[in-house]
């Protein structure tokens, strides 16, 4: 199904123009690219190390969302980028793998003992460092090898993680800052707008038509 | 610490002091010309000649880029760059402070009134902040003692509470829909916190006034305590006999006391407090160092704590 989908034959709903998959995955480094180059000439303002880290943390939820967009994008405006999803999500898994390496060496200093106190006591490492966990299994098993190993059900069933992803990271976000500033709470909507929305839809329409017995 | 010697001859006894009162004059006057000429760049920014202190540290300064580029101001938005960007709006020319409550004198002081009643000195601080970053600034003011001392504290008045400016319509940060916090920013200390000679009223940085993001026109420096102690732009300076409430505090108490001693052993709920950056120093390959006790004031302030225990009293 991934081949030929929205040119002409989606049918209902806009005709986008094809991009190629690989040209979305170059699009998705630039700001990492741009973040680095920025940080190493000294570029990003008076505290480059926590600029970094929290811009790498923001585009990794950015790409979560955007995964999470699919699907609503697709249902209420036809607007198809089912074959984008993959990549979009592989974003979001790099994004946050950057985000926690920039933790890891640059702002900890690979001190492994603050590291772990830091796990064990601060609900927002914690909650961070399990999202990343959640984020591997999906990002190891986002290949069309996997998901014939694995089986459609099963696989889709494993992705579903992603939302308990998506409630973490914006966890992350709100608890890390001081007081409640507009920025956290805006993507806390998002996600939970996104997610509002499959459990709304699933509770509407019960049985998908696909899946009923012929 | 290291107390450095002032030096033997203060600039305060080479021109005579009717002189360079009247210098300060000028340059006050000539600092609200430059407000209202609205010079795009260093807005109002005037010079303000000040004694070295012994209380001064020799540590590398932070950059004067950093320390008016990266700011806590909630009123002028969230964001570290915001203050920079969005304080230019807020007028503080004419300042008053307003002193009142449990003095002998209260009343309504022009700024430039306070400034010319004491001698401005310079004094090189560390700075820490509660969110765990740290800089080395070089502020001009004058000890909140001198002040205090002028007004005649009452018997009764055992704290001294501060008041940031209400002015929503010159701090954009202010109208946002959701309040970060419960306007207006107020801050306070105990008496014995407030007359230690290091608890600064600070009218510059870098040997010029103030600029708009860092609080001007004046602004309190506690060296020993977190940042957010340091309460912006002061229009209201009252002498209480209960703890007043602070901004912060109010905000989480859980998280921010009253007293918000730096302290490396007391961690805050959601962070660590055992080390610091050094904003400006290794960029992207910054290094922690460790935070020291009363942000290495100790031999100065510990004694305003004996018997407290600063966990309970964080």
């Amino acid at each position: 199904m991934a081949g030929r989908a929205s040119a002409s034959g989606a049918g209902k709903g806009f005709a986008l123009p094809q991009v190629p998959k690989i040209a979305v995955y170059i699009a998705g480094f630039i700001p990492a690219v741009w973040l680095f180059y920025a940080g190493i000439t000294d570029q990003l303002g008076a505290d480059p190390m926590r600029y970094l880290e929290q811009a790498l943390g923001l585009w990794a939820l950015r790409f979560l969302i955007g995964s999470l967009a699919i699907t609503p994008l697709r249902q209420l405006l036809g607007i198809n980028l089912l074959r984008y999803r993959r990549a979009i999500g592989l974003l979001a898994f790099y994004y946050a793998a950057l985000h926690l390496i920039t933790y890891l060496v640059l702002d900890q200093g690979l001190d492994f003992a603050a590291i772990w106190a830091d796990i064990v006591k601060r609900p927002y490492i914690t909650i961070g460092m399990a999202t990343f966990v959640v984020l591997v299994p999906l990002a190891l098993t986002s290949n069309n090898a996997a998901i014939r190993r694995m089986g459609g059900q099963a696989w889709a069933r494993l992705h579903r993680l992603v939302y308990l992803a998506a409630i973490g990271a914006v966890l992350h976000f709100v608890l890390v800052v001081k007081s409640w500033p507009p920025e956290p709470l805006v993507y806390a909507a998002i996600v939970a707008a996104l997610l509002g929305y499959r459990i709304v839809r699933s509770m509407v329409k019960k049985p998908s038509p696909r899946q009923r017995p012929a | 610490m290291l107390i450095r010697r002032p030096a033997d001859i203060l600039p305060s006894e080479i021109t005579p002091r009717e002189v360079y009162f009247n210098r300060r004059q000028w340059m006050a006057g000539a600092a609200g010309l430059a407000l209202t000429a609205a010079l795009p760049k260093g807005l109002g920014a005037a010079p303000l000649p000040a004694a070295k202190s012994p209380f001064s540290t020799d540590e590398k300064l932070t950059s004067r880029e950093d320390v008016t580029s990266y700011n806590n101001y909630y009123e002028f938005g969230t964001g570290k760059e915001d203050p920079a960007a969005n304080a230019k709006t807020l007028k503080t020319s004419p300042w008053t402070v307003k002193v009142d409550g449990m003095v002998g004198k209260p009343g309504e002081f022009a700024i430039e009134d306070l400034i010319k009643a004491s001698a401005l000195e310079e004094r090189i601080y560390r700075m820490r902040c509660v969110e765990g970053w740290s800089m080395v600034i070089p502020w001009v003011g004058f000890p909140l003692a001198d002040l205090i001392k002028r007004v005649e504290p009452l018997g009764s008045a055992k704290y001294v509470a501060f008041e940031t400016a209400y002015r929503p319509e010159e701090m954009p940060g202010m109208q946002s829909m959701f309040p970060v916090l419960d306007w207006p920013y107020v801050e306070g200390l105990r008496l014995d916190e407030a007359m230690n000679p290091l608890t600064l009223l600070a009218v510059g940085l870098y040997g010029e006034t103030l600029p708009n993001q860092n609080g001007a026109p004046i602004r309190l420096v506690v060296p020993w305590k977190y940042g957010f102690k340091g309460i912006k732009s002061i229009t209201r300076i009252s002498f209480v006999e209960k703890q007043p409430e602070t901004a912060w505090n109010k905000q989480a108490p859980g998280e921010y006391g009253f007293y918000a001693n730096v302290n490396p052993s007391v961690d805050h709920p959601r962070w660590s407090q055992a080390t610091e950056r050094r904003i400006g120093e290794g960029g992207l390959f910054v290094k922690r160092r460790p935070t020291l006790m009363f942000n290495g004031y100790a031999e100065q302030v510990a004694s305003l704590y004996t018997g407290m225990d600063l966990r309970k009293l964080y």
